[in-house]
């Protein structure tokens, strides 16, 4: 059964306020989830104002001039700085998007910063996702096949075959739409989740490879594939425009197709 | 320190509620409404076998304004679940997945089941009174 609300130990408390310079005129507050392991105590929410006129764009900048100029204490990953590492994914103002290529002008009022949800936390922003990418090895994301490649040159596939891929090989693993979805918070033991099967779906839809059905052999469990239920979260956050319910619609459909 | 004793980061309290979220909940909701609607209907089938005074207490109990409310709630449940019903068909047949079209559709559908709860018993009400 869900657990609704949070465990005790995971209650977010009320934190520290830093209060913005003397004399900043363009001043946006940030809430940020705090978490240090080495406490003991719960997490808890610190509110820092800043002046948005020596910051750059971007959330991430705002949390790079946090870390930088107010609290060199707070900690998150980030990397690329430009939407392809997939690093500074987190829960910015209500959803999940990689805080990178989230603008500070696009969140009305405070900007609300958590980790990405129902995670455990390491510390700060920084999420534990060994499951997720165990459930991503899970599904072989590698080409499977029996056919030797020729001996003169790559593995050819027509402009029609590599179309079919379009909106599958471009996930950077973020973890966005996975931990937006409702299902993977409460069966994220079980249920594989957008990520995974968006990926499952990538080599299913490879011409290349041999393995389609082994592959779906593999998905068709009542939880690892059906445990979605079309909530459509994980398609509304993917920072990418990918569409992982589509690819899991379409499992589900070659799953019915080769029983007839 | 041992993993199991790192918190579990906010869910429900922090994510923003989309159409195609609360309407998914609402599908489940509305499907567990209509199953003790399905009871009610069997109560009221074996009062009306059971002879005049076994239905007319059904009766009396389903025209209270709390049967009422219930009935009307019925309605909108069944109008809804059926409706959500076949636009989860359309997508189970790979279509209307895209982000707009899912959430327009959401809008439809909701918007079927208000119409059509209010225009039942909108022309109930009229039957009666005329």
């Amino acid at each position: 059964m869900a657990q609704f609300n949070l465990p005790a130990n995971s209650i977010v408390k009320k934190g520290k306020e830093f209060p913005a310079p003397a004399g900043a005129t363009n001043v946006k507050r940030f809430k940020v989830y705090r978490y240090d392991p080495d406490s003991g105590s719960n997490p808890r929410v610190d509110t820092y104002d800043v002046d948005l006129d020596t910051c750059g764009p971007m959330v991430l900048d705002a949390l790079i001039k946090i870390k930088n100029e107010i609290d060199p204490t707070l900690t998150f990953r980030r990397s690329c700085r430009e939407g392809i590492c997939g690093s500074c994914s987190m829960n910015i103002d209500g959803g999940n998007t990689l805080a990178c290529i989230k603008a500070i002008s696009d969140v009305k009022g405070d900007v609300k910063v958590y980790p990405l949800p129902h995670m455990e936390v390491v510390k700060d922003l920084v999420p534990d996702l060994t499951n997720f990418y165990a459930q991503y090895a899970s599904v072989k994301p590698w080409m499977q096949s029996d056919t030797p490649p020729p001996p003169d040159r790559e593995r050819l596939q027509s402009k029609e075959d590599r179309e079919q891929l379009e909106g599958l090989e471009e996930c950077i693993l973020c973890a966005c739409c996975s931990t937006s979805c409702p299902s993977y918070w409460w069966n994220s033991d079980r249920y594989l989740g957008p990520a995974a099967l968006l990926s499952a779906y990538r080599w299913i839809a490879d011409s290349r490879d041999e393995a389609t059905g082994e592959r779906l052999d593999e998905l068709e469990d009542p939880f690892k594939l059906y445990r979605c239920h079309t909530i459509m979260n994980c398609t509304n956050s993917c920072p990418k425009g990918l569409n992982p319910a589509k690819a899991i619609t379409e499992i589900k459909k070659l799953i019915v197709k080769r029983k007839n | 320190m041992s993993v199991s004793q790192r918190p579990l980061s906010p869910h429900l309290q922090v994510y923003s509620w989309h159409l195609t979220m609360a309407l998914s909940i609402l599908h489940r909701m509305t499907g567990v409404f209509l199953s003790f609607g399905a009871v009610a209907l069997v109560i009221v089938l074996v009062s009306m076998a059971s002879g005049a005074d076994a239905y007319s207490c059904i009766h009396d109990a389903l025209t209270h304004p709390i049967g009422l409310l219930f009935l009307f709630a019925w309605t909108f449940a069944l109008y809804f679940h059926m409706a959500n019903g076949v636009r989860h068909l359309v997508w189970d047949a790979g279509l209307g997945l895209g982000k707009k079209v899912a959430s327009s559709s959401g809008w439809y559908v909701l918007a079927f089941a208000v119409l059509a709860t209010a225009a039942s018993w909108l022309s109930m009400v009229m039957g009666v009174l005329v």
